[in-house]
């Protein structure tokens, strides 16, 4: 059963999720792509890539597209993956929410404890190796094409890769800059084939 | 304007306009909830930030959920929290059915194509600059490194990582107070 799957899923993602959305682009990856495959790296790259430049929250904009791909992905109706997709974005939020309302009292009491911040100088590198583990294991063929057997492509996407990691990030112009960089590579090569 | 619909209209408005993720809506909910609205003071939205940076789930929503709990309880918790997070779910879901029909588009295949190895590099860049705030030396950063290679190599679960790292931190604090 699909939906009770992701429910688990998605409940235990958002409870291990410290440090913000990209940290959950590892746990979403490695739940839904590499264990259940529900989809593919392609899908989910492109979930990613709509989910950076729509607003809100980067880690609910993933959660709804995927809970919405995947079980289009399964062959359910457009209806059933509506539902779905409105089902995982609250499912990532309700364990916190319990968690927050019960410890936020104690927390802001010890807010400067050794233990909490103890803690925390181990999370933060860990969450940081999260986030470099889902770009590692982006950077794949069907993401960037085969260096052999698609050469051009290949080359197009590490220059698109070079050109974007050196700009750095600054929304929304910044993507903006990026599409419009990506339409003329991508002219380029329609001219070339 | 009821109490409950002004703070789902507020979040709302703040989850519809922020691009970039959560860290990015810190000073827009500051000015909003602190500054224009008053239902806080400077130094309870401190507190919020502190703590929503050390409890699990999105940043985001724990800020709004937090919030919105200490306004007005565990309703208006509920109610600040879907407020920041309908506006992305509608988004998401509208540009889901249009692009459902769009997928198999020849030029919406080659755009994709080419956003891919972007989409890489804008995860990458974000990690560089958090290894400032994360407090990367030359003697921890083996941390992020092992970890990213458990991960993608050995297929291991970042959950493990997370749950060993917070038992491993609390460990090693121990042990330092034990040694003072």
């Amino acid at each position: 059963m699909i939906f009770l799957q992701l429910f688990i899923t998605f409940s235990k993602i958002g409870i291990f999720n410290f440090g913000g959305g990209y940290a959950m682009i590892s746990l979403i990856q490695d739940e839904v792509v590499n264990k259940h495959h529900w989809l593919t790296t392609t899908e989910f790259t492109d979930i990613i890539a709509i989910s950076q430049s729509t607003p809100g929250p980067i880690g609910i904009n993933a959660a709804t597209y995927t809970g919405y791909t995947a079980v289009i992905n399964a062959g359910y109706p457009e209806w059933a993956a509506i539902l779905s997709a409105v089902m995982t974005s609250l499912s990532i939020m309700w364990l916190p929410f319990i968690l927050m309302i019960s410890i936020s009292k104690y927390l802001i009491r010890h807010k400067d404890s050794l233990a909490v911040a103890n803690i925390f100088t181990m999370l933060r590198p860990t969450v940081l190796g999260l986030i470099l583990a889902a770009a590692i294991m982006l950077m794949n063929v069907e993401n960037f094409g085969s260096p052999t057997d698609s050469t051009f492509e290949f080359i197009v996407s590490c220059t698109i890769f070079i050109l974007s990691f050196v700009q750095g990030t600054s929304y929304p112009y910044d993507i903006a800059l990026r599409i419009g960089r990506t339409h003329y590579l991508l002219t380029i090569t329609d001219t070339t084939q | 304007m009821s109490i409950y619909s002004d703070l789902f209209l507020t979040f709302s408005k703040i989850g519809s306009f922020t691009l970039g993720g959560g860290y990015a809506m810190v000073p827009v909910m500051e000015r909003e909830i602190v500054d224009k609205k008053g239902w806080l003071s400077q130094e309870e939205f401190t507190d919020i930030l502190v703590v929503a940076q050390s409890t699990p789930g999105l940043f985001a929503i724990d800020m709004a959920s937090h919030i919105g709990y200490k306004y007005r309880g565990v309703v208006g918790g509920i109610v600040g929290a879907l407020g920041v997070a309908l506006p992305s779910i509608v988004i998401i879901l509208l540009i889901a059915l249009l692009f459902q029909s769009f997928k198999d588009n020849i030029y919406v295949e080659k755009f994709f194509m080419g956003i891919r190895p972007c989409v890489v590099a804008l995860i990458l860049t974000p990690c560089f600059r958090m290894a400032k705030s994360a407090k990367i030396t030359i003697y921890n950063c083996w941390i992020p490194i092992v970890c990213a290679l458990l991960i993608s190599l050995f297929g291991v679960s970042p959950i493990w990582c997370i749950i060993v790292a917070g038992i491993a931190g609390f460990i090693y604090g121990k042990y330092l107070t034990i040694r003072q």
